[in-house]
């Protein structure tokens, strides 16, 4: 028997209309554990780097993590990958709610999609009834509106529906998959279920699934309730309250918005507005947000009310569901002080399935260029003189890729390219052609440096999280932080929590503080605990996002060794996340990916010193067993076991610097030059069969 | 005098999450904790955010035919399901039946641990959207059918007596 993990996997081919079931490898398990760590093994073994996003040969694939649908508390996630089509390398997309748990419970841990279907379908999974079915009457419809219409149709009020709004279809760069409460957003991945002519996947399922050990892992599970109990009474001392708490950041129910609004970017990733957070506007913003925050709600199995019930009064009727940071995106990327605005925008985007992140600074790009000068009025026909209105306008025009919308809706840095005139230069907040979150600092630091550079998410949220964003100024506070401390690893406590003691001191300042060895270890410890979440399928806001989580290196080994039955200790999970970590840097690699490409945005931070930045990526390409271009050694893939890809990398020639077959865009197919030129001219509805 | 076991249901503070349900069917599990699957649980969530209906209903009696008549209940400008208040695993619907045999599923309180701790769906909501109480009431203390009688008194009512004795006899024989 397999133990929390089915075993099982579908295999959906949409050109073929074809349903298969395959028995998963048990070794797979043993050595990715799962999630997105199974995900990448397949995504190797099965879609080379020449492989265009847009291409049938590409896989969609939806994964379950490794303990989703136990009763581990918040072990929710589904995590999608596939092949962007933006940044051209690996996506990884990632989502709470309650999808995972009800493939597991239908018997599947993952449904892996490749092909195309001629005609819009959605997959319907019901237990062991899989069929393909007509999605005509889903065109055009909110992906809200569908799931809807999806589970009245199947008569199934149970059925859990990930679904693509009308941007999906349309291919819009940054188009999301919504599951009402949760999306997974970033990458482009629900263009390549619109691509795949998908329109949703719902799933329901009614069967067991099992635990190795059952006392044992229920033990670990009380413990790990009591600590979020313990957490949520006591939020950490000395850190804005949007940091304070555990789950993801609670804006939904905390109204100081200080930090973020104060501490990010506004327009386009431009100004700092340190004085925007007044009595005044504290006052507005929470009553806004007191009326439009209908209930708070949580993910499968867990306490924490990560997410709410938006139901504005100016909404009408059309009720969604937000979490998080999207509140505030389009509010700051508009630069206005109207937080209802935000709350309506929000609305709408996830009903078309975009990424809110992306979105506003798509957005905001296409205003800076008009102002400039480089988008005109032909550009933009009745362009309004509001930015809020500019941004409604701006929405609508993206996710039908009509006029200057076709390009935008590539992102900033295919749509800079695409418009030229000089667009580039307002290219600025992009790593890896992926719009970054908006945030402009002083001075430079190390760590960040590193996880900027070369997290494989593309994505700061992905990799951060364990330790403080800024000193404490009191000595007393960093005393309090590191009393109680269990998340710090074996043989690291004394130095971690000494760098927390030092830091702030006098002589204790970035950027050449903390020395690049402490730097490293504290760069490592927080990206391995996102692999590790990413691989289980624990929300990463019980985890490895937030200060002091409940999960943490020294329960997570015997939490995920009592649900499979597999013994596995610190020492040996640390090694599997960096088999993962590895792995996907391996596919990047494969496609492209070299040491080039590895930068924050030039104004990230003011104070920038290139010498020693050079310096800090030579060294963590070493600390990490990669060379000079950041490819991971033949000596340090062969002792993760992955010597099919020093082996791939030896044939490819991609040790020698040799320019390997990878493809260079989203889409070849009937076009000349640009990329998405092709896409969608014809407005409303339109996608890409014909 | 006789305890009575209340589990009291604040909907207001439900916020749909299930770790009820999870736990439940975890706890009920044979071997105890070795699975989790909803739809053996003996609480579940109705559950319809766009709605604005939050209601963990735990299973009752089992009944074999369904209501005469059924009621809708407005309340606070929101209209309930007819069935969403009703406890009872009844030919109506799908709650509260064994997956695998159709055999009604009832809320035993967890009297299988020790009678001090809460029942399971209470300790893990820890938004205390289930609370747990003991009152004492005017009358006597009766025997609780075990769950195996729960089972065996609905296979009577479908098959009557006679069939299932003479089944079990047949397959116990070998």
């Amino acid at each position: 028997m397999r133990y929390a993990e089915t075993g099982t996997n579908l295999e959906i081919d949409l050109s073929r209309g074809s349903i298969e079931r395959d028995a998963s490898d048990p070794r797979l398990t043993e050595l990715y554990l799962g999630g997105l760590g199974t995900n990448a093994k397949i995504l190797w073994d099965r879609v080379p780097p020449e492989v265009e996003p847009f291409s049938p040969d590409n896989l969609l694939i939806f994964s379950a993590g490794l303990l989703a649908g136990t009763s581990a508390t918040g072990a929710n996630r589904t995590v999608v990958s596939t092949i962007s089509p933006q940044t051209l390398l690996m996506a990884y997309s990632i989502m709470g709610g309650f999808w995972a748990p009800e493939l597991k419970f239908a018997g599947y841990d993952k449904v892996i999609i490749r092909g195309k279907s001629p005609k819009l379908v959605y997959l319907w999974i019901n237990d062991d009834d899989v069929e393909i079915r007509d999605a005509s009457h889903l065109k055009g419809k909110s992906s809200l509106e569908t799931a809807e219409l999806i589970r009245q149709e199947l008569k199934e009020p149970k059925a859990q529906v990930a679904s693509i709004g009308l941007a999906g279809e349309n291919r819009v760069y940054y188009a999301s998959i919504e599951q009402g409460r949760s999306s997974a957003s970033r990458g482009g991945i629900g263009a390549v279920m619109g691509d795949k002519g998908l329109k949703a996947i719902a799933v329901r399922g009614k069967k067991d699934l099992n635990v190795a050990r059952p006392e044992e892992f229920m033990n670990l599970g009380k413990e790990v309730l009591k600590y979020i109990e313990f957490r949520r009474d006591n939020p950490i001392n000395g850190v804005p309250p949007i940091l304070a708490g555990i789950g993801s950041p609670q804006e939904m129910s905390i109204h100081d918005e200080e930090w973020h609004t104060t501490s990010f970017s506004w327009g386009h990733a431009r100004h700092r507005r340190k004085d925007f957070w007044t009595k005044e506007n504290a006052r507005k913003w929470k009553k806004v947000q007191d009326k439009a925050v209908e209930r708070l709600i949580s993910c499968y199995n867990c306490p924490m009310e990560c997410g709410a019930v938006i139901a504005h009064p100016s909404l009408g009727l059309s009720k969604y569901m937000m979490k998080c940071y999207s509140k505030l995106t389009y509010v700051m990327g508009a630069m206005t002080d109207d937080l209802e605005f935000g709350f309506k925008i929000a609305g709408d985007a996830q009903g078309y399935g975009v990424d809110g992140y992306t979105t506003p600074q798509a957005m905001a790009f296409a205003i800076e260029l008009y102002e400039n000068g480089i988008l005109t009025d032909k550009d933009l026909p009745g362009f309004p003189s509001k930015n809020e209105e500019r941004f409604f306008y701006l929405l609508e025009k993206i996710v039908r890729r009509e006029g200057v919308g076709d390009a935008l809706a590539n992102g900033v840095y295919w749509a800079a390219r695409q418009i030229g005139k000089g667009a580039e230069a307002y290219d600025h907040n992009t790593i890896k052609k992926q719009e970054q979150i908006p945030i402009k600092l002083g001075m430079l630091n190390p760590v960040y440096y590193i996880m900027w550079s070369t997290g494989e998410k593309i994505n700061i949220t992905q990799i951060e999280g364990q330790l403080p964003q800024a000193p404490f100024m009191e000595r007393a506070l960093r005393e309090e932080f590191v009393r109680d401390w269990p998340q710090v690893p074996t043989g690291k406590e004394e130095r971690f929590k000494q760098f927390i003691l030092d830091w702030g001191d006098e002589d204790k300042r970035l950027p050449f503080w903390p020395p690049v060895d402490l730097v490293f270890d504290l760069v490592e410890w927080q990206e391995t605990m996102h692999y590790i979440d990413d691989a289980t399928g624990i929300c990463a806001g019980l985890s490895s996002f937030p200060l002091k989580p409940p999960y943490h290196i020294h329960n997570l080994p015997p939490i995920i060794s009592a649900a499979t039955g597999l013994d596995i200790d610190e020492a040996k999970l640390w090694e599997i996340a960096r088999r993962n970590r590895t792995l996907l840097r391996a596919i990047n690699v494969r496609r492209g990916m070299r040491r080039k490409d590895e930068r924050p945005p030039d104004d990230h931070w003011k104070k920038r010193f290139p010498e020693f930045e050079e310096k800090l990526q030579d060294d963590y390409y070493k600390f990490k067993g990669w060379n000079d271009e950041g490819i991971p050694t033949k000596e340090t893939l062969d002792e993760l076991g992955l010597d099919y890809v020093s082996q791939d990398f030896e044939k490819r020639g991609v040790y020698e610097g040799k320019e390997s077959k990878v493809a260079k865009k989203a889409s070849s197919e009937g076009e000349k030059e640009k990329p998405a030129k092709k896409s969608s001219k014809k407005g409303k509805g339109q996608s890409k069969k014909q | 005098m006789k305890t009575v076991k209340l589990i009291k249901v604040d909907v207001d503070k439900c916020n749909g999450c299930r770790a009820c349900e999870a736990i439940c069917s975890a706890f009920h599990a044979v071997p105890k904790y070795s699975s989790t699957n909803p739809e053996r649980s003996r609480i579940r969530v109705l559950f319809d955010p766009l709605r604005d209906i939050y209601v963990p209903v735990i299973a009752g009696e089992y009944t074999e035919a369904e209501c005469n008549g059924r009621n809708v209940y407005t309340i606070d400008e929101k209209e309930y399901d007819e069935c969403a208040f009703c406890r009872a695993s009844c030919p109506s619907r799908d709650l509260f039946k064994e997956p695998d045999s159709g055999l009604p599923l009832k809320c035993d309180m967890c009297e299988e641990k020790s009678p001090e701790e809460e029942p399971l769906c209470v300790q893990w909501c820890i938004n205390d959207a289930l609370t747990y109480e003991e009152k004492e009431e005017e009358g006597e203390e009766e025997e609780k059918p075990r769950e195996m009688e729960i089972g065996l008194e609905s296979l009577v009512r479908k098959y009557g007596a006679k069939t299932v004795s003479d089944t079990l006899a047949r397959i116990t024989k070998g």
